[in-house]
């Protein structure tokens, strides 16, 4: 009987010890969210006036014939950018991802692609090395805070792939929408060869009828490449917002099973020292009632 | 007369919004000045110019803007930065730090374009902090 009361004990101290943590990182990421929403929106004002410029520029120019922007006529690769997490201890967040891609790899597969992953975030990392294929790119580090440097450099890895003889043919992302705290989606896109993604309130009527300094060609060349950096930026922020929202909401649950099971161990613990003092009295009252069996015998 | 709407943003923050009489801002082909009822225009801006945003009253807003993009519209103008800074956000210590950093890399290596984009970068924060270089 006491050993099952110590070993109680002994579990409910550890799953206390393990409520501690998870509610710990709950509330970190719940501040993080809120941080990581911030940036969205910082970001927005940006976006939306790079997507203006770019539409300006291709509405203006009739026969757009920028590198960027012509799709090859027998693609033979494709490159899929894989946005996963550093940190596990977020859920389904990297299951998803990962499922996802595999989903894409299959599509393009069947189209007679070559598929080159480029994977950002060491979760995507150890899953592409523990299967050992080959990665065409690599970035860890910041998948929780990422800056705009981190998209440049994503970026400019692409794009010189893409423009690369041997290189690659199209683009594809694949991130975590953040749409709101309860509801992540995961986003398959195509980014190269581009489809300009229209601004939510179409421009009304005519388009003004742009100058272009230099020249509408040379503003394409350094507009083009500013454009995908900037979706990968999109990206990689939604895909942060959304790692610490899957993170709050397994750390969540995870919190309030540990308090579930420390209520139960409770429960089992009261009734076994309950057991055990029944127990106790029974023992001593039995003892007490021989000895008074065996006085009134001699007597 | 009418004012022009201006937006200086770079990716990860608007940097100033506001209304203005006049712009002037350093495209690769040279100089521009925008005024209200300007042309539509889209420019590419140079690495390292700086930007000057006259308000009349309220005195010139100057701020060192890093590659990126000018658009004008229907009285809009938007600067597109890469990255952009303020005047009044310039820490001319450390400007003028990383300015003498990128000219000693510069003497080492004639060939170093990373410290020469460096150097200019330093010099465009120390022209909008009002500084002289």
């Amino acid at each position: 009987m006491g050993a099952q009361l110590r070993q109680l004990r002994r579990r409910i101290k550890s799953v206390k010890s393990t409520a501690k943590i998870t509610r710990a990182q709950e509330l970190i990421a719940s501040s993080r969210i809120v941080k990581a929403q911030q940036r969205m929106q910082a970001a927005v004002p940006y976006e939306r006036e790079i997507t203006h410029a770019v539409s300006a520029v291709l509405s203006n120019t009739t026969n757009v014939d920028h590198p960027l922007t012509v799709a090859k006529e027998q693609p033979a690769t494709a490159g899929v950018l894989i946005v996963t997490s550093d940190r596990g201890f977020a859920g389904g967040y990297n299951a998803n991802i990962l499922r996802e891609a595999e989903a894409l790899k299959g599509h393009l597969t069947e189209r007679g692609l070559t598929v080159k992953p480029y994977v950002v975030g060491r979760k995507g990392l150890t899953w592409h090395r523990f299967r050992s294929r080959e990665m065409f790119g690599e970035w860890d580090g910041f998948s929780d805070n990422p800056t705009y440097a981190n998209a440049k450099e994503i970026a400019d890895a692409l794009i010189t792939a893409f423009k690369a003889e041997d290189g690659i043919d199209e683009i594809h992302v694949v991130y975590t929408g953040f749409v709101s705290m309860l509801t992540q989606n995961v986003i398959v896109k195509r980014i190269l060869p581009l489809e300009v993604e229209e601004a939510e309130t179409p421009p009304e009527g005519i388009p003004p009828y742009y100058e272009f300094e230099p020249t509408a060609g040379d503003v394409l060349d350094s507009l083009l490449p500013r454009y995908i950096e900037s979706r990968i930026y999109n990206a990689l922020l939604q895909s942060a917002a959304s790692e610490h929202a899957a993170r709050r909401r397994a750390m969540k649950s995870a919190t309030d099973n540990a308090n579930e099971l420390i209520r139960v161990f409770t429960q089992q613990m009261n009734q076994a020292r309950q057991a055990e003092i029944t127990q106790e009295i029974s023992e001593i009252v039995g003892g007490a009632n021989a000895l008074a069996d065996a006085a009134a015998g001699k007597e | 007369m009418a004012k022009l709407r201006v937006g200086v943003v770079s990716p990860e923050r608007e940097i100033w919004t506001g209304e203005a009489d006049m712009v002037i801002a350093k495209t690769v082909d040279g100089e521009i000045g925008i005024m209200p009822n300007h042309a539509p225009v889209l420019g590419v801006l140079v690495e390292g110019g700086v930007l000057r945003v006259k308000r009349g009253d309220e005195g010139d807003l100057v701020a060192a803007v890093h590659g990126g993009f000018i658009s004008v519209a229907d009285n809009d103008v938007s600067i597109l930065a890469e990255a952009a800074e303020l005047g009044s956000e310039v820490d001319v210590a450390r400007a003028k730090d990383a300015l003498q950093r990128a000219q000693a890399s510069i003497e080492a290596d004639q060939e170093d374009a990373d410290a020469r984009l460096q150097a200019k970068r330093a010099a465009a924060r120390l022209r909008a902090a009002g500084e002289e270089v």
